[in-house]
C-alpha cells in the first residue's frame, strides 16, 4: 500500500508551480483538459505535449517521480490501447489469429494512450504541487458563485478540510485499537463470515464511540470560537493572484484556442 | 532467572519505503522473572515499540528476542503469546466495547477458553484485584467515572492471569490518589502471583516507589539500565533522555551543590524530610 510515491500525494517544494495560486492552477488545468481531448493533429498533439513538458519541468520534480506514480495504472493504460486498437474498424494491417489490427486502430489506440497519459501527468502535477488545503480553498472560491443558488459550498469545503485533518488521526486510532484488542485475544482473521462480523464488534464499537466523542468535542470547540455554519470566514494565507498566475492561464487559453482553431479549420488529422 | 532475553533488537517500520523509521536500535536487555522493571524515555524513544514485541504484536526486524520459553522468530509462538503476556495500553478505557463491565472483562479470559463458573470467578477476582467494586460489574461502562473505567479496563487484562504484565502509563490522566491506588494494587498482585511487571512511565517518582530496576530509552537506544536509585542519581543520563529527575533527587543534588550532603539519596519526600531533619537536629533518628 505504501510503496514508493502514491498518486495524489503532496510533495513539498518551492518551484514556480508550487507557488502558483491554486485557483489559477485549477483553472489552467480545467482549460487544458478540452485542449487535450480535442487534439487530434500532429501539431496540436505536439503543442500540448510541449506545454505539459514545460509545466512538469517547472514543477521542480524529477521526471522519474511522474513515471513511478503512474506505474500502478500501466496495465489500465495498456488495456485501453489494446482494446481501442482491436476494435477500430479499418484495413487490416497485422493479423494475429482471429484478430485483425488495422492502421487506424493503431493510431486511435496510440492517441487514446497519449490522452490518458497526458491527463494523468496533468493531474499529478496539480496534486504533487498543491496541498489538499490549497485545493479545497481553490475549489471553494471557484464554486462560490453557486452560494447564491443555495449550494452549501462553504460547508462542503469545511467538511472536506476536517476530513483531511482527521482521517490520519482516525487511522492511527484504529490501528491502536486493533492492537489493543488483539492483545486480549481478539481474532479478526479466522472463522467464517458470521464469526468474523461478530468478531469485529470489539473493534468497531469503541472506534465509532471515539469518533462520535471526537466529533462532539470538535463541534463544541468550534462553537466556542464563534464558528457559524456557512458564514464567510477569512483565511490565514490569503490567496493573491500574481503575474505568473495570469500568464499561466493566458498561455493555457492560447493553447486551447490553438487546438480548437486547428479542429475548426479541419487541419490534417492523425485520428479522430 | 531471566524470563525475557532481548539481544540486539532492532525494529524498523515500513522498511524500504519513503516512510522508513528505525524505532529501536540494537537493544539488549534481560528481565528477571518476578521483577518490576520501569521503562522511561521521551515520546518517540521507542518504549511502546519495545513492549509490543513482548506480547507478540511485533516481530524483530533483526536481533533475537526470547520471551518466557519461546523465540519471537516463531510466528505461531507470537500468535499465542497474548495469553501469557498481558499488555495494558495507555488510556485502556478507550478499548471498552461492551455495554456491561462484566462482559468486557470477560472478553480476554473467554478468548483463552475459560467458561462457566470458572469464568465468573476469574472476572470477580480480576475486578477485585483492580479495585473495582463488585456491584459495578453489572453496570454500563459509559456510566462509570474515568477512574473506574480505567480499573475495569485493567481488570480485563488481569483476568487473563498473565505471567508478564506490561502497563503503559497506567496512571495517565488520573489524579494522584487514583494513580497510587492502581500502582499499589499491581505491586500487591505481583507479590501474590510472582508476575513480572514492566511499567512504562514518565513519572520517575513512580519508578522510585514501585520498581526494582529502571531502563532508559533515548531515540531507540537503551542508554542505561540498573537499580532505580543508581540511575536516578545520574542527572546527566536523565537529562539527555529528556526526563526530569523526581523532586527528591533534584533536591538532594541542589543541597549538595550548596554544600549540604544528605547521607543517602531519598526517593520519596518523607525520606527526604527525615534525612534533612537528622542533619538539622543532631540525634534525631532518620
Amino acid at each position: 500500500m505504501l510503496s514508493g510515491i502514491t498518486m495524489g500525494q503532496y510533495l513539498p517544494g518551492r518551484s514556480p508551480v508550487h507557488r502558483m495560486d491554486p485557483r489559477a492552477k485549477l483553472a489552467a488545468a480545467a482549460l487544458a483538459v478540452p485542449a487535450v481531448l480535442y487534439s487530434s493533429t500532429w501539431m496540436t498533439i505536439a503543442a500540448v505535449t510541449i506545454w505539459l513538458a514545460a509545466v512538469a519541468g517547472l514543477s521542480g520534480l524529477r521526471p522519474g517521480i511522474y513515471w513511478r506514480s503512474m506505474r500502478p495504472l500501466w496495465i489500465l493504460l495498456l488495456l485501453s490501447f489494446v482494446v481501442q486498437a482491436l476494435f477500430t474498424p479499418g484495413e487490416p494491417l497485422i493479423n494475429i489469429g482471429p484478430v485483425d489490427i488495422s492502421e487506424p486502430g493503431l493510431l486511435q489506440g496510440a492517441l487514446l494512450l497519449w490522452r490518458l497519459g497526458i491527463l494523468l501527468v496533468l493531474a499529478s502535477v496539480i496534486t504533487f504541487t498543491t496541498t489538499p488545503l490549497q485545493l479545497t480553498g481553490a475549489l471553494e472560491w471557484l464554486l462560490s458563485p453557486l452560494i447564491r443558488l443555495k449550494v452549501p459550498v462553504r460547508e462542503m469545503a469545511m467538511i472536506i478540510n476536517m476530513a483531511l485533518r482527521f482521517v490520519p488521526t482516525l487511522f492511527d486510532e484504529a490501528r491502536l485499537l486493533l492492537m489493543a484488542q488483539q492483545s486480549r485475544g481478539a481474532d479478526f482473521t479466522s472463522g467464517g463470515i458470521r464469526e468474523r462480523v461478530r468478531g469485529l464488534a470489539p473493534f468497531m464499537v469503541p472506534l465509532l464511540t471515539n469518533i462520535f466523542r471526537r466529533a462532539d468535542d470538535l463541534a463544541l470547540a468550534m462553537e466556542l470560537r464563534c464558528y457559524q455554519v456557512g458564514a464567510p470566514r477569512s483565511r490565514m494565507n490569503e490567496l493573491h493572484f500574481a503575474a505568473a498566475d495570469f500568464a499561466a492561464v493566458a498561455v493555457t487559453v492560447l493553447l486551447l484556442a490553438f487546438v480548437l482553431g486547428c479542429r475548426v479549420l479541419q487541419v490534417a488529422k492523425v485520428a479522430s | 532467572m531471566p524470563c525475557i532475553e532481548i539481544e540486539n533488537l532492532t525494529h524498523t517500520y515500513f522498511p524500504g519505503t519513503p516512510l522508513e523509521t528505525t524505532a529501536l536500535r540494537d537493544i539488549s536487555l534481560l528481565v528477571d522473572r518476578g521483577e518490576t522493571l520501569a521503562l522511561a524515555g521521551a515520546t518517540g524513544s521507542g518504549k511502546s515499540t519495545l513492549v509490543r514485541h513482548l506480547n507478540g504484536l511485533l516481530a524483530p526486524t533483526s536481533g533475537r528476542v526470547r520471551v518466557l520459553d519461546g523465540d519471537l522468530a516463531d510466528k505461531n509462538f507470537r500468535r499465542r503469546l497474548w495469553r501469557r503476556v498481558g499488555l495494558v495500553f495507555q488510556f485502556p478505557e478507550r478499548q471498552i466495547f461492551s455495554g456491561m463491565v462484566y462482559e468486557d472483562i470477560a472478553f480476554g479470559p473467554r478468548n483463552t477458553g475459560l467458561a462457566g463458573p470458572a469464568l465468573r470467578d476469574r472476572v470477580s477476582w480480576a475486578a477485585e484485584a483492580a479495585g473495582l467494586p463488585e456491584e459495578l460489574l453489572y453496570a454500563d461502562p459509559a456510566e462509570l467515572s474515568g477512574g473506574m473505567r480505567r480499573r475495569a479496563a485493567i481488570a480485563g487484562v488481569l483476568a487473563m492471569r498473565p505471567e508478564i504484565l506490561i502497563l503503559d502509563e497506567p496512571g495517565a490522566g488520573l489524579e494522584p490518589a487514583a494513580r497510587e491506588n492502581i500502582l499499589r494494587r499491581i505491586i500487591e498482585l505481583q507479590a501474590e502471583q510472582g508476575t513480572t511487571v514492566i511499567l512504562i512511565t514518565h513519572h520517575l517518582a513512580d519508578a522510585a516507589l514501585y520498581a526494582d530496576r529502571l531502563a532508559l530509552l533515548e531515540k531507540g537506544r537503551l542508554t542505561a539500565v540498573g537499580p532505580v536509585a543508581e540511575i536516578l542519581s545520574r542527572p546527566d543520563l536523565l537529562d539527555t533522555a529528556g526526563l526530569e529527575p523526581p523532586f527528591t533527587v533534584e533536591l538532594t543534588r541542589r543541597l549538595a551543590a550548596a554544600g549540604i550532603t544528605l547521607p543517602e539519596t531519598p526517593l520519596v519526600p518523607i525520606e527526604a524530610a527525615k534525612l534533612i531533619a537528622s542533619l538539622l537536629v543532631p540525634g534525631v533518628a532518620s
